[in-house]
Formats: structure tokens, sequence, C-alpha cells
């Protein structure tokens, strides 16, 4: 029952919680790998060192299924189970990487970008950039739609800085308020396309019931979240090119 | 002695005077100094003639309507207490054949009794399912549902006995019967019936299962559009506790079973299974990914059948005559009945109670009396917003889960909305995304951005921009929406937008110019 | 520049505020930290952190920092900066002119808990094996003596029993006199975790704390004692338990000696202590010490974490005793789950107490009146060492006052803001005739210092932290040290100029020593928790790589047995009177770090910019108090003013404060009184009252607003 917090390794994110069940021996790209019962498949992946792109899992908070980079191929399973919310089985043969996988996370990248600041994605470092890079989606076929790049940056906290422009609403750091700081400061406010974080009932972050213990800092993985304190001179958005 | 007259106190009935209609009847009478009673039944879904008031004569029930309290005089002039003839006169009403066609299974008592009464309910056969469930094994009970084929009415169709036996033997402290009745999908309305015409079938129900699986507490989970089936439900639990047929020992069984009603906020999202029980806890309505199954890991982490008001509300008539005698109707592995709501474009719509099997001709121009303009029909939806729209060609198609499968198509909830020549299917497949958009909980990127990116791309296709590529792109996001959303609501909107493209590409430019009829 | 710079470099080290000792890594771009971000490897944290030590780290590069030392000949005097060599020549000269003058047990020194294992060990060795005295002590004295005490007493170890994880693994979960989700937040979090999961807690404390009744954190049963009635409550819990024969007979019979319960079981379990009794005094429910009792005992596992609430009285160590006899008299020691475990305050305050610096005992709390162990250490130094114990902290004012105690040095810290009873203080400081002062910035104490000696922050050093759960981890050099010099040179420079020669390469060497002349740290080294991480002591050839669980087979007692202490309930001399009917008691909040030394010098004053009164509004409206007033605070020791808050998380009767501002001066309205065995001040127990402050421009306001109405 420790697992989850006495498996974590600094160097490596299995995207899901490390679990203690009895072994569990699968094959993921032809690489045999053994894992506690009630791992999911991506923590297998990784363990295989075949990580599985992703956005919206981390192994310090619990699997969520949302942002769907994560897809895979499962023998004998019918569409694109998410290698975070499958555990495994005994004997799964699993593909990480096809052209069809390929096909459908460029798509899902393809979106993440019709809604990200262009301006933002050159020089980033972010969990995020680094995701663009690998899945190697450098542009998007939506044009010109509605975005969230005018919701205004919240600034209210002296440590860290909210953009919601570079949001992609993966309910990080929501999770790592509730599961890992245990104070249900953060929610996602509003429906579909207006879903948004927010703090208590939308407030400035200052004024909510966050304790800047920063666990929501360190969940984000578009630097959405991010401390002040890696800004020199303040924090001025990125114009976009196209723009 | 007191003639019997009954007006409807279904939300169909109410909203178009039924409360008046009574009223007037009731003062009329004494006006006249007659004794009349006035029972305030359910309706017996033949919507445009409601209020349908029904008289009780020694020939049996007489139905006029739709009434409004203008006609009341006459009606009473013209001897209606006594059948008489009048121009709002149907006759006998179980000889109408709109009604004598049907095959009312799980609909058998709505219209006819008064929601309320126990007593009324137990004359017309109520509670033999669970006095029959009780003195089986619960194991046995199962089997009988397994044994009619019953399939979730929901939408998903998964075999309603195997949900029950992935329950039944699930081991944990406490497990749920949790009642899906957040009914949202467009141009239907069959739950609402049931909880406003026959509450005490759906407590049986639940109680059958509660017993068949274990459970000892359910939810009936209900939105806040449907004040009055909440007030009727919450009556009804009333009673059947005081009654002994919910409680810590119903009817001396020892078995405990009870149940209450939650209010939704008006969430598309929260009918799908795992967000309900999110709301149920009292949390945002978000997806659960599944696995866990509720079945094994549901409501507060318990074992929870989770079932539609309709698969529930089947269950008694299934124990009462047994598995056996319920799949003896329908067609393939679609067995039973289906309360089909026939709305939109139609000139006599309402809910039918059908066999599987019956093709959407008969319901569209038998039943549905063909469209209320008289213009001819060009495209149905069947099965709320995330139904397929198909064109007049596939009329003929039965009503069956894996003929509709074939052709990209859903059963769904049994919703038909019917539109006529005028309709622009480019704007219906707009809108899909639209309500996609707007109901998506937010949670899965492809439905989340996808669908407002697909009302985008088909507003630049509408407006004649970029076409062939927009139209490409617009098919790459179907897929993705399709293979990669987290459930059925991303993953069903592309369903319309590719049917309207595959049936109407005209509406969408995409054969030369747009070509809509305009009426002129 | 829209994208955050990237960290060019991480350093892991770890966090110096409080006992919890998260693991962070410093991230480094240029030559400054960009950010602090939590070490998922970190076995105390697990990649969690809170406010202090993931934000409030700016301190360590303020402009307030001194970066030269500075001497003065007179208190009255300007500082002069002078040069490293002139401020420890000085300091040397003038330690070895008093005790010329005053003789050698006129000097002392004091050392602090925010210092390193290394540092703490290195001061007490300059007492002894340099100044030849023992007159050495830090500030556990005033927060967390009594636990040494008061557990040693009974389980044999002044230490927490358990690692932090194994609150996942308790079912019932006792907090005494602790705050965890403001004191301890990252172990706050974790045990709202286990809560969550269906562990069942129980709170004793005089407010409904935030851990009583928070977000998805909810006690399952609240005993809101009256300040001062810890022992009496704790003593009527073991009576229920006594009562209803609810203890663990095989456990006491297997591990205790069973005529030492029975004697304590005859002195709990006589009527005196009954909850109908007991519960009126303390104000409270009578039926819920009865829960309590038996939901602790039930378990299957109990753990009880406590706090300065339970120490900081003067019968602190008898509240610590009675926490020892309860887990004993249940069962509930020697696995994972269970256990008696103190949240120490501060970084290293684990350290603080084991490693010598006490006026008794060397490292290991082995007494310096034993010849063989004086012997070891005589080898190891090359100095012969004074048998006789030295002064407390207290005593060496008293002594300055009364005696002719005239030098001191002090490391770290401030005890004119900390220490209780502040005008006594400053006026045996006064008698002073050196005082150094080594710290990072200028405070209360320095005001009454000769030589100041620029410290190093705890990112500008190498050396250990033990945290609150015995956990030894590095805290490594991130950043060269402003001043020149680690804290740990500094302190080896003044021994060398007061003609000790020893010398260190490297804080690792210091270890190394420690770990030689300490039997719990036999194992530790540097290369050991580079390897490892971190490791809890005991570390030895039997546990090579630390010791999670305490008391798995054995107490570390001469016959190898726990055994119960005998916890008469005496009233402290402390009482409310008609001139002080309130109770004062203090804490602490989340923002702001013990004397805010450090935080107060972050944007986190912006949400604790001040001290806050907290009153019920029973006691507000009766004195005319309404929200936000300044009100002045007056106990039998003096007088300050704060602005006062209504809450309904005090009772009425009780009022409450935090002491992290030097204005706020809540420590002048302190009492003398102490913890009987430990001299630990009782802080939380002040018969005070309260009175609405009419300033000129309040007169004026109520003024025009009569006019107008």
């Amino acid at each position: 029952m420790w697992a989850e917090v006495r498996g974590l390794r600094d160097d490596v994110d299995f995207g899901t919680p490390p679990r203690s069940g009895a072994p569990v021996t699968l094959t993921i790209d032809g690489v045999e790998v053994t894992v506690p019962a009630g791992s999911s498949v991506m923590l297998a992946a990784a363990e295989a060192r075949r990580a599985v792109p992703k956005l919206c899992a981390t192994d310090m908070v619990e699997a969520f299924g949302s942002c769907r980079v994560c897809l895979v191929e499962i023998e004998g399973r019918r569409g694109f189970p998410a290698s975070c919310t499958t555990l495994v089985e005994p004997g799964m043969v699993v593909r990480t990487e096809s052209p069809r996988l390929q096909q459908l996370r460029s798509g899902v990248m393809e979106l993440y970008l019709s809604d990200f600041p262009a301006g933002e994605l050159p020089d980033g470092w972010s969990e995020f950039h680094e995701t663009v890079r690998r899945i190697g989606v450098t542009t998007h076929g939506y044009g010109a739609g509605a975005t969230h790049h005018d919701l205004p940056v919240d600034a209210s906290n002296p440590y860290f800085l909210f953009d919601p422009a570079k949001c992609i609403v993966c309910s990080r750091c929501v999770r790592a308020c509730e599961e890992v700081q245990g104070t249900f400061a953060l929610t996602i406010d509003g429906r579909g396309f207006d879903s948004k974080v927010a703090a208590s009932q939308d407030e400035p972050f200052f004024d909510s019931e966050c304790v800047s213990c920063g666990a929501c800092v360190q969940a984000c993985p578009s630097h959405a979240l991010v401390e002040k304190s890696l800004f020199d001179g303040g924090y001025v958005r990125a114009e976009s090119p196209e723009a | 002695m007191s003639v019997t007259v009954f007006v409807p106190r279904d939300s169909f009935a109410m909203a178009l005077g039924a409360d008046r209609v009574a009223q007037a009847i009731a003062v009329e009478a004494a006006a006249r100094g007659l004794a009349v009673r006035v029972v305030r039944n359910g309706s017996r879904g033949m919507a445009w003639l409601e209020p349908f008031v029904e008289v009780q004569t020694p020939a049996g029930r007489t139905g006029y309507g739709p009434v409004s309290v203008r006609d009341v005089e006459s009606l009473f002039a013209a001897g209606f207490l006594q059948g008489g003839a009048h121009p709002l006169a149907h006759g006998a009403v179980d000889a109408m054949p709109w009604l004598a066609r049907q095959e009312r299974l799980t609909y058998a008592r709505v219209g006819v009794t008064d929601p309320l009464s126990l007593d009324d309910y137990l004359a017309h056969d109520g509670f033999r399912g669970l006095r029959r469930a009780l003195g089986m094994a619960p194991g046995a009970v199962v089997e009988e549902v397994v044994a009619s084929g019953l399939r979730g009415r929901g939408g998903a169709a998964f075999p309603t006995g195997i949900k029950w036996r992935t329950v039944a033997g699930a081991e944990a402290p406490r497990k749920y019967i949790a009642c899906n009745a957040d009914e949202g999908d467009s141009g239907t309305y069959s739950d609402r019936m049931i909880m406003e015409g026959d509450p005490y079938v759906l407590i049986e129900g639940m109680a059958i299962a509660g017993y068949a699986v274990g459970a000892t507490y359910g939810y009936i989970y209900t939105r806040s559009e449907y004040p009055l089936a909440i007030a009727t439900l919450e009556e009804a639990i009333r009673r059947a506790r005081a009654a002994g047929w919910l409680g810590a020992d119903i009817q001396g069984s020892g078995v405990s079973f009870d149940l209450e009603v939650r209010m939704g906020a008006g969430a598309y999202i929260c009918g799908e299974e795992t967000a309900m029980l999110e709301s149920l806890e009292g949390k945002r309505g978000q997806i659960r990914p599944k696995p866990p199954l509720p079945a094994l890991k549901g409501l507060f982490g318990m074992p929870t059948v989770v079932n539609n008001v309709i698969s529930l509300a089947t269950v008694p008539i299934i124990l009462d005559r047994g598995g056996a005698f319920y799949a003896e109707f329908g067609m393939g592995r679609s067995r039973g009945t289906l309360p089909i709501q026939l709305a939109g474009n139609l000139r006599t719509p309402g809910l039918v109670e059908k066999a599987f099997g019956v093709t959407l001709r008969e319901l569209v121009e038998d039943w549905g009396g063909g469209t209320a303009s008289g213009r001819p029909v060009r495209a149905v939806q069947v099965g709320g917003p995330l139904g397929a729209y198909f064109d007049a060609s596939l009329l003929d198609l039965p009503l069956d889960y894996e003929a509709f499968a074939k052709e990209q198509g859903i059963v769904g909830h049994g919703g038909i909305v019917v539109f006529d020549d005028t309709v622009d299917m480019a704007e219906q497949a707009r809108y899909a995304m639209e309500f996609c958009a707007i109901e998506s909980c937010g949670k899965c990127t492809p439905c989340r951005i996808g669908s407002t990116r697909g009302r985008e791309l088909i507003e630049r296709i509408i407006r004649g921009e970029d076409v062939a590529a927009s139209h490409a792109q617009l098919l790459a996001l179907c897929d993705v929406m399709e293979h990669a959303s987290l459930c059925a609501l991303g993953g069903m909107a592309p369903l319309p937008v590719l049917s309207a493209l595959r049936f109407f590409p005209g509406d969408f430019g995409l054969a030369g110019d747009r070509e809509v009829a305009h009426v002129g | 520049m829209p994208n955050p710079r990237k960290p060019e470099r991480s350093v892991v080290t770890t966090c110096a505020y409080c006992g919890v000792g998260c693991g962070f890594k410093a991230d480094v771009a240029g030559d400054r930290i960009v950010r602090m971000t939590p070490w998922k490897e970190g076995k105390a944290n697990h990649g969690h952190a809170c406010i202090k030590g993931r934000f409030a780290f700016d301190y360590h590069s303020h402009p307030d920092r001194v970066r030269t030392p500075m001497i003065r000949a007179s208190i009255d005097d300007a500082w002069t900066p002078v040069t490293w060599d002139e401020a420890i020549g000085h300091a040397a000269r003038e330690f070895r002119r008093i005790q010329g003058k005053y003789g050698r047990s006129s000097i002392g020194g004091v050392s602090s808990s925010r210092c390193t294992n290394e540092e703490i060990f290195l001061v007490q060795k300059l007492v002894r094996a340099v100044f030849g005295n023992n007159n050495i002590d830090n500030c556990a004295r005033i927060c967390h003596s009594p636990t040494q005490f008061g557990l040693s007493a009974t389980i044999g170890w002044g230490a927490a029993s358990q690692h932090f994880d194994s609150v996942l693994q308790a079912d019932v979960i006792l907090v005494v006199g602790a705050n965890p989700t403001e004191g301890h937040p990252v172990f706050g979090s974790l045990m709202k975790r286990r809560v969550r999961e269906g562990a069942t807690l129980l709170v004793i404390d005089p407010r409904r704390t935030e851990t009583v009744d928070s977000a998805h954190c909810r006690a399952t049963v609240h005993l809101p004692l009256r300040p001062g009635t810890n022992v009496a409550v704790l003593d009527s819990i073991a009576h229920v338990v006594v009562r209803e024969r609810l203890y663990d007979e095989a456990f006491i019979r297997a591990r205790c000696e069973w005529h030492e319960f029975e004697g304590w079981a005859a002195l709990v379990g006589d009527d005196r202590y009954a909850p109908e009794v007991i519960g009126p005094e303390a104000g409270i429910d009578p039926e819920a010490i009865r829960t309590a009792a038996r939901l602790y005992a039930k378990g299957p596992n109990s753990a009880i974490y406590y706090g300065l609430g339970v120490t900081e009285h003067s019968q602190g160590s008898t509240g610590v005793m009675c926490l020892g006899n309860l887990a004993l008299a249940c069962g509930m020691l020697g696995r994972e789950g269970v256990g008696v475990n103190p949240l120490r305050g501060q970084g290293n305050v684990q350290g603080g107490s084991c490693l010598g610096s006490w006026p008794h005992v060397f490292s290991g709390y082995r007494f310096v009146t034993d010849a063989d162990v004086r012997a070891t250490f005589e080898a190891d130094w090359g100095v012969t060492l004074d048998p006789e114990p030295g002064l407390r902290l207290p005593n060496m004012f008293d002594a300055a006052l009364t005696g002719h105690y005239r030098g001191m040095y002090i490391m770290g810290e401030d005890p004119v803001h900390s220490d209780p009873n502040q005008h006594h203080i400053v006026e045996a400081m006064r008698r002073m005739e050196c005082v150094v002062v080594q710290d990072l910035f200028l405070n209360e104490t320095s005001k009454y210092a000769h030589v100041f000696l620029p410290g190093s922050s705890s990112l500008e050093k190498d050396g250990t932290f033990t945290n609150a759960e015995r956990r030894v981890s590095r805290v490594r050099k991130v950043m060269e040290p402003l001043a020149g010099y680690q804290d740990w040179e500094i302190v080896v420079k003044l021994m060398n100029a007061m003609g000790y020669d020893r010398t260190y390469a490297h804080a690792g060497e210091v270890l190394d020593e420690l770990a030689r002349l300490s039997p719990a740290y036999k194992g530790l080294s540097f290369a050991l928790l580079d390897r490892v991480g971190s490791a809890q002591w005991p570390v030895d050839e039997s546990a090579p790589e630390g010791t999670p669980v305490l008391h798995r087979e054995k107490f570390p007692r001469a016959n190898g047995r726990g055994t119960f202490m005998l916890t008469e309930y005496v009233a402290t001399r402390e009482r409310v009177t008609d001139q002080y009917p309130l109770l004062l008691t203090t804490g602490r909040i989340l923002t702001q770090y013990n004397v805010g030394t450090q935080t107060r010098r972050t944007p986190n004053s912006r949400w604790h910019p001040e001290d806050i009164l907290d009153i019920h509004r029973e006691d507000a409206e009766a004195r005319g108090i309404k929200d936000g007033d300044w009100v002045s605070v007056a106990s039998r020791f003096g007088t300050t003013k704060l602005r006062a808050r209504l809450s309904e998380r005090v009772n009425p009767g009780v009022v409450y404060t935090t002491f992290h501002h030097v204005q706020s001066k809540v420590n002048s309205l302190t009492t003398d009184i102490s913890d009987w065995a430990t001299n630990c001040p009782e802080y939380k127990v002040t018969a005070v009252d309260v009175a609405r402050l009419v300033t000129p421009a309040v007169r004026e306001a109520e003024a025009a607003a009569g006019a107008t109405a």
C-alpha cells in the first residue's frame, strides 16, 4: 500500500503510481516485462523502456485518461485503449507504436496545437513541448478558431502564475491539489470547450483556499502554472507569429 | 353512483392544461349535480390527443381528446359521462388502433391506473414480480433476467442479466442499484412517462434488482427538469415504504431494500453511467475511465448495478411472466419490446411500445401519421442527438440493434425525430457538433476541443470556405473523435455528422453548390 | 522571453524549515537558484512540499544578510566591519580573557536546530573541548526537551518510534497538541490522505484547528480541552482503558513488567480520573473522552502524533509519559502503523537533541559524569573533559544576573525573541562582556552582541539534518557562502583561534567523527547517504541502512522492557484570576516559520503580515471588541498589542495567537513557569486579559461617528 509514494523515482515518470501487487508478465513491443499487478500498461511500458507519450498522466496522481495521446494497441482488444487507465494482465501483448497510433496521436496533438499559443512553441521545454516534438506535429489544419488565448493571466500568487492560454486542461493540478496536498482548492470550472482551471469559487489564486504548496505547479505539464522565479524581469505573453 | 373520469397528470397533459380541464369537469359536474370522480392517471402516450380524457362506462373506457376547458361544457351536454358522441370522441380506448397495435408490457399500466394508488397498482398485477422473486434464490432471479434477453434500454444495449451476474458475483460490504433517469436525448420521454405514470413498477424493478445482486440501497438519478416525476416518485417511495414494499423487511421476507431520488443539474453528460456515479457522489459530473467497471467498482467504490429506468421497469413483468415469455417478443438478438418515442415533424407523435422488428416506416407512417407539415419525410434521426441521420431509403430498416449498427446507426434510447424536406442537413450536422461542444464534460481532448473545431469546420463548409480542405480535416477529426475519445459522447458525435455527409452531401455543397430545399 | 528559463543544474538537498525535512532539488541557472522543486525520491516527502520549502527560499539572498564579520566594544556602539581573522581573533581573545577573569565556567554556547548535525556537534565540542566546560544547550530546550525526557523514561529513546509513511497503515490517528496541516504540512498531507482512505482521526487540542475540520479531513472526536489540562485528559483516557479493560495484556506481559503496569493502572484507574470528573475540569464532554479511549484502544493500529501542545507545559514531560504509557498499555508500539511520534518543529531538532548539545550528556545521551564515556571522547579529542554537567540555557541567564557568567557563543538562535520572560533575558544579556552571535541576519539577540559572525544559509553549506522521524539526510552546498565560510568552518576557525588545532577537510569528516562517537549514528557517512539517499538512526552493523520502526523486539532500556511512569496530574500554577480571566495559548501558521527570521523576509508575509489574536465571540462581545480591533493583551509579566479576530476556532475563555513577528512581543507575556523536569517553558498557558485599545485615531473616528449619528 506504500508503493504509491515509495516507488517514485526522480529520473523516471512512470505515468501512474507504482503498485505492490503480485508480479505480472506481459510483452510490450516485443519486450517482456514484469510489473506488480494493479500497474498500468503505461507504467509497464516505462519499465520496459518503451515509454508511451503522455500528457495528463504523472506518477504522483492516479490515472485520469483525458489526454488521449497514450493510446496503445492490445492484441485481442478492440480499439485503442489508453495505456494509463488500462491495467496489465498476464500474457498481454501491447504495441506502443504503429502508423495508426501515430495517426491518432497526431490528430490529438493537432487539436492541442489549435488552442496553444504558437509563439510559445519554439523554445519551450515543458513536458508538453517535448511531447509535441516527440510526436512530430508542428502545425494543425484547423485554421483560426476559438481559443483561450485572451483569458487573463492570474499572477496574484507571489510565487507562481497561471496562464490559461497555455493550459491544456489535463487536470493534473486539480488532482495534485486533491490527492497529493489534500486541500481541494482547485477545480475545473465550466463544461466542454469552456472548461478551465479555477481556484475555489473562480477566485484569484491568492484569495482562494490554495495553500501554495506548489503541487499544482509541479504537476503542470505545459508551464501554464509556473514559478515566477524562472522568469528574468517579469512574465510577458509571447506574440503569436501568425498574428 | 358516481362516474369515474380520468384526466392525465402526465407532463404532456399538464403542459396542455390538464389541471384546468380536470377542475372544469369537477365544477361543471357539481353545477349539474352529477356525481363525478376525477382520477388523475398517467398518459396513454398519444401526445397529439392530450389532454386525453377518459370516462369509465359500463362498456369500458371511452376517450375524448384533445380536451380544452372550453370543450367541457359541450362534453357534458353530449353526455360524455355515458360515452356520448362528440367531435372529440375516439370511442373505446382499448380499441383505438394506435394503442391496440402496440405490445404494451412495460407500459401496461401507464395511462390506465392512478400512478400513486397502491391499490390500483396491486389490482393491475403490481408487485407480482417482486413476490415471485422473493420466493426464488437470488441467483435464479438473475438467470431469469438473463433468459429474458433484456438489454440495457439506456442506449448501450448491454445484456442486463449479465451485468447483474457481475455485481452478484462481486464480494463487497455494500452494493448499490443506481437507476439512470437522466433522460436527456432529444425527443425522448419514456423514462419520464414511467416515473410519472407508473412509479411503483420502477420501485419494484429496483427492489428485485437489489434482491438479485445483494444490494440494499438504490438511487434514482433524474433531472431537475422533471419536477413532476420527482414529486411522484418521492410520494410513491413514501407510500411503498409505509406499506412495507421498501425498507428493512419487505413484506416479512427478511429482505431489505430502500432507495431515494437524487436530482442532477441538467448536464447531458451525467446520463453517461460513470459521470452519473460521480455526480451521485457529489462530484463534478465527469467521465471515469473503465475499467474498473461500475459493476465491480461503482458508486462510492462499491459494486453497482447501473440500469436505465426502462430496463428496471421491465424487470417486474419478466419476473412475473418469466424470462421466456419476454424473450418471445422481438427479433434476432434484440428481444422484448422497446418504448419508441416519436417526435419531430409528425402528425400523430407519441409513445409506442412495440416488439423489436417493427420498421421505421411503420413507426413514422402508421403511428406517426406522416409529417405534420404534409411534406415528404427527408430524414429521421434515431437514438438521440448522437444518433445517425437516415434518409428515406432506410425507412424499411427494422428496429434491431444489429441492423442499425450495420448502417452505422444506433437504436439508443428509442427516440425518433423526423424531418421533412425543408431540413438543412449541414445545419443539423453543425448542430450535432455544437451539442457535443456544449454538453462535453471537458475531460478528454478529442471531445473538449474537437467538438468546437468540428462546428467551426462545418460552418466553414456551409460558408463555402476551403470546402475540400475543411471536409478532409473534418473527416480526420471525426476519426480522432470516434477512436480516441474517452466516452461515447465524443466517440459518437461524429455519427450524425458522417451520416449527414453520407446521405446528404449536397447540403454541404460537396457535390457542387449547396442544395437545400427552401419552402417558397 | 515568453518561456521560462531552463535550469542548468540541480542539487539535491534537504529543506531547512520544519521537522519534516523534505528532500528538494535546488535548480540553478547562471549564478542564482531559480527554483526549489520537491525531490520525488525524498523519503520524508515523496515529491511533495509546502509553501516554505518550495517557495520561501529567497531570504538566502536578502539584502539584510550580513556579508562581513563585525565587532564592537560595547553594545551601545555601532558595528565595525572587520576581516574574518580580526573577528575570530577578537572573540577568542575575549573568551579567554573572561575565563581568566571569572573562571573556566563563565562562558558557554548555544546551538540551534537550524544548524546541521556537524555544526551542532562542533559547537558542543567547542564548549567541552575548547572552553573546557559543559555550558552547552540548544533550542530544543524550549520545545522538545520533555520529549527526550518523557519518552526515554517510558520506551527508552526520545525519538519518534516510526517513519512518516507508517501513518499510511494506521487505522486510528491520535493527534495531541499539534496541527500538522499548518505546522508540518507535508506530513499533514500524508495524514489527510490516510484519513481520506478511512482512518479515524482523534484530536486533542484547545482549538478547532484545520486538522480538526477542513475539506475532506474531519476529526471523529475532538477534545477541545482547556489549556493546561493535557495530563488530566490523557490520564482520563488511560482511566477508561484500565477500567473498561481495553488494554493489551499479552503485549504488556511480553514487553513490560506487569507489576509496573498494575501500579500505573491503580493510579489512573482511580475515580479521580474518571471522565465524569476530568471532563468538567478540562471543559470537555466526558462521553467524548470515553469514545476517544475506546477508539484508540481498539486500533487495530493506533498511532500517536504530538507537538509542542504537549511539551510546552509545566507538566510537559508528564504529558509525554502519558502518551508513552498509553501506547504501551494498548500494545501500540513495535510495528508499522502505530507508535508515539513527536512532530518536531525545526529542521534538525532531532539532531539538536541527540548530538550532545546538552549540559549533561554527550551525543547519544551518555552522561558527562560517566568516566568511561568521557574517556572515549578524551581519547578522540586529545583533551581532558569537565566531569561536571554545565548550565542549561535559562540557568545561563540566571547566572549572568546572579553569578559570573559573562560570555556566550550563540549560533543560529535568537533567545531574546524566542525564549520566555523576555525582560529577564534582556537584563541578563546586558551583563555579558562578550556575546558572539553567528547568524544570517542581525536579530533581537545581536542587539546585545559584541561580535557578529555572518553565517551561511543551508543552501550554502554541506552537512546533514536529522528530521522528526530520525532520518538523516544530506544538506548539500548549492551556492558559495555569501560571507565566505560555511558555519562549521567558522566554528573550527574559532576553535583553532582558541588554541585547539584540529581541522577538517570537509563536513563529511565531521560526520565521520560524530559517527565514531555516537552509537546511533555509527554507520553514517556521506558515502552511505549519497548511496541510499537518507537513513533513519540507529544506523549500525545490524541496520546498515537505518531503522524505520523502533522497538520491534525490545525497548532500549537496561532490561529491554517498556515501563509505566506514574503521571499524577498537577495543575499549573498559572491560573485564570479576576484580573487575568483568559488563557492565552500560542501556535504557528503555515506561511510563517517560528520567529520568522527567514519567512518574514519573503513574500510569505503577504499571507500573514502580522500576528492576530483569535478570541471567541462571547469574550469579545463582553469586552466590546469587534473583528479587526486593536487590543491590548496583558499578563502578569508584560503587555503587548495585537489585532483581534473573532473566531469560533477557540472556545470561550481561550485566546490564541502566533509568535512570528518581532513587534508582537508575544513572549513578553509568557511566564517563568517551566517543565518540572527539563525547564521547557510553559508557552502554551498564560493567564491574560484582553482589552480594546482606544487609540487617538479610534477616538477621533468614534467621535466623528457620534457627531453624525
